[in-house]
């Protein structure tokens, strides 16, 4: 018995059988699409309140403790002052821009997350070039920001526009080739084929042992440049220009610059498992005679766990300088990556693979 | 080769920005005219005024026990220092000489108070670096001297305890107890702040070779406290000029000749250890004696000019009195040390990079009203 596959199957057949086809399809869209939006704006918020909490726990602090038992609530207080904030502006900003800026962020992270494989009947669309598509629509991203620091006509935000453009576009190529490294090895860029071939010869980042370990290595250093998170979040250095690209931002257009930080984190999280550690399969295959029990919990508590190494590298690490960015990317990562491919490959060739 | 040419083909804009007088990495109302061309810093120039409470005239028209109050709201993280260079100099005008108690109580908590201002300064360089931890761990250290302070002389940062000729309140039974205390307690913690921050890859390639400042530009600036002793500028009041019982402790003045950030940081870090070593020589053995060496009500120093030099957390501070008999001063100037490494931060960021000016400005361990008195 699978408990949600029944109700959302219950579900289907409803709205099928009280409704022409047509309507019904457009009816499920919608419906599936707002079930995704409710569900990432709670993972966003319940992010954030992690987020605080591990840095709290980090700094010899408590955190959140005072809005519901263990702070639970305190980030939906915070959403709910955001949302009901004034959006200030400056006078002089590029009004159409200013206003376009925030949804080409937020909207990147939440397209991304219709091909999320969360477990196999868990995921809105399963297409064959899912990877493919998570790595391309997150990087829309940029332009987002890009705009909010040019439209906002503040220097500071310009600044950290420009920096965000240069890092995004340079660690693109670390996070794509590793990615591709990975690809190499299952020969597949559908995300539930790259799962289900994890199930007979071990997670990926065994089965390829050396480059497989190496590729990981890269693809969190670039994954974590890509969302702008500490040690590589020049973009919003607080200590150099205050807020960044979104310091003349407020209410509702700062709440999706910031949602959407924590969901591209969820996003980059969720590719590391998906290729390094099988996706929503259970470690050594403890759960797959148990039929009713939801994969899902796997898949999210890897992704947890991937997303507390990336807090953890945010509480510890200082902050790079602009060229030490671009130094590590372009004479480092970039060229180890290549190799890597190689080695890969040859690994491949000569099926040294475990 | 390559590189130049292509850099100097490329004309670019230079322009404006306003850093500060509110900005994060100001640690006050500091407000520095940038010209930037990208990244790149072409002019530092320092906008001081916003806080400035004219401290210097006032305390023409107060007696010699108020100015020693003023003085705590210059350099507020060495509160204790600044009061002792008044009270030096206040003390020197009437030639009078204090117990060997209060020398020793003086230099105690003025080391406890310098160890007060780094461990603030520590996790300040990291917050401003991007390591946001490092503030909270010296927040932990810093509270049990400050919870000194307050069993004291009831207050933690602005402390009123010294007063010309001697100390407001003899200290707490239980001051030499938690003195001890806390020693053995940052004995073990100053380790963890280098493996947390001193040993990290990204930290030494943020802080070597930026800010660089060579002895001589540190002697002709007149950059004193870490900031000459990281250029090799052996410039510690304490070893040149002893004053209170500093003649009377062993310790090794911190000095390191590369003049980058990271020589300043290691120097303030040794400067933790060495303060820990000269507290824990004299916190054993504190003599028996008056608090308090008798002066009149109303203090009348003779006709003359009376300076005295400290060292301060942040370098040297000399107080200049200039006296014509009466209770009150005719003219006081006090030479701080943040005003004039200021001045150098000009000339060591040129060309640098916008993060390299926080990084070298968190090296300078700036304390603005200590700037701008």
């Amino acid at each position: 018995m699978n408990i949600p596959l029944n109700i959302t199957k219950t579900i289907h057949d409803w709205l099928f059988s009280i409704m022409p086809e047509g309507v019904a399809t457009v009816t499920e869209w919608v419906i599936v699409a707002a079930a995704y939006l409710a569900l990432f704006a709670v993972v966003g918020l319940y992010l954030v309140l992690l987020e605080r909490k591990v840095a709290a726990w980090f700094q010899l602090r408590l955190g959140p403790n005072r809005v519901g038992p263990w702070g639970i609530f305190q980030t939906m207080a915070d959403a709910l002052k955001l949302v009901s904030k004034e959006l200030t502006s400056n006078t002089k900003i590029d009004k159409f821009l200013y206003n376009l800026a925030p949804y080409f962020v937020i909207l990147s992270s939440l397209i991304a997350i219709g091909v999320f494989p969360f477990s196999r009947q868990f995921q809105a669309l399963d297409i064959n070039i899912g990877i493919f598509f998570l790595f391309a629509i997150s990087s829309i991203g940029v332009i987002g920001i890009l705009l909010a620091g040019w439209s906002s006509n503040n220097k500071f935000s310009m600044i950290g526009a420009m920096r965000s453009g240069l890092q995004t576009i340079s660690y693109e190529l670390s996070v794509g080739l590793s990615m591709l490294t990975m690809v190499l090895l299952t020969g597949s860029l559908q995300l539930s084929e790259i799962i289900e071939v994890q199930r007979t010869g071990g997670w990926l980042i065994i089965q390829g042992h050396i480059p497989a370990i190496i590729a990981f290595m890269i693809f969190m250093i670039a994954g974590t440049a890509e969302t702008n998170r500490a040690p590589f979040d020049l973009v919003e250095a607080e200590s150099e220009l205050g807020a960044g690209f979104h310091t003349e931002y407020s209410g509702m257009k700062f709440a999706y610059f910031f949602l959407a930080e924590f969901i591209n984190m969820f996003i980059i999280a969720s590719i590391a498992v998906v290729l390094f550690f099988g996706g929503w399969l259970s470690p050594f295959g403890i759960t797959d005679d148990i039929t009713w029990f939801p994969e899902s919990i796997w898949f999210v508590i890897k992704v947890l766990g991937i997303i507390f190494l990336m807090m953890w590298f945010r509480w510890t690490f200082p902050r790079l300088r602009v060229d030490q960015l671009l130094t590590l990317e372009w004479k480092y990562l970039l060229p180890i990556n290549l190799v890597n491919l190689v080695l890969m490959a040859i690994i491949i060739w000569l099926n040294w693979t475990i | 080769m390559v590189e130049k040419e292509i850099v100097n083909k490329m004309k670019t804009e230079e322009y404006f920005v306003n850093m500060g007088p509110q900005h994060p990495a100001a640690h006050g109302v500091l407000r520095l005219l940038l010209t930037i061309d990208g990244e790149i810093i072409k002019n530092v120039d320092p906008d001081l005024g916003y806080i400035h409470r004219s401290i210097e005239k006032m305390c023409e028209r107060d007696s010699y026990q108020q100015i020693v109050h003023l003085t705590d709201r210059m350099d507020y993280l060495s509160s204790h220092i600044n009061n002792e260079a008044v009270c030096l100099a206040v003390e020197k005008g009437l030639d009078i000489e204090v117990s060997d108690r209060v020398k020793v109580i003086r230099t105690i908590i003025s080391e406890l108070t310098r160890l007060a201002s780094h461990q603030l300064w520590w996790g300040v360089m990291g917050m401003d670096l991007g390591a946001l931890t490092t503030y909270f761990y010296a927040f932990r250290d810093r509270e049990y001297i400050n919870d000194i302070f307050e069993e004291t002389c009831g207050a933690r940062l602005t402390m009123n305890y010294n007063i010309p000729g001697g100390l407001m309140y003899d200290i707490h039974p239980n001051f030499v107890n938690r003195v001890k205390e806390f020693l053995v307690h940052f004995k073990t913690k100053l380790p963890e702040y280098d493996r947390l921050l001193t040993g990290n890859v990204i930290f030494q390639k943020r802080t070597k070779g930026v800010g660089v400042l060579t002895k001589e530009d540190a002697i002709s600036y007149g950059a004193t406290g870490p900031v000459g002793r990281g250029s090799g500028f052996a410039c510690d009041v304490r070893k040149k000029h002893p004053y209170s019982a500093y003649d009377r402790v062993e310790f090794k003045e911190a000095l390191f000749t590369e003049g980058d950030s990271l020589a300043r940081y290691k120097v303030r870090i040794m400067e933790m250890w060495e303060s820990m070593s000269i507290i824990d020589q004299l916190i054993d053995n504190i003599p028996e004696g008056d608090i308090k060496t008798p002066t009149k009500a109303v203090i009348k120093l003779p006709k003359g000019e009376f300076y005295q030099r400290v060292e301060a957390a942040r370098g040297e501070l000399g107080v200049y009195i200039n006296s014509t008999g009466t209770k009150n001063p005719y003219r006081v100037k006090f030479r701080s040390s943040g005003f004039s490494n200021l001045s150098v931060l000009n000339h060591i960021t040129k060309g640098a990079k916008i993060a390299d000016l926080v990084a070298t400005m968190a090296s300078f361990d700036f304390v603005i009203p200590d700037i701008d008195r």
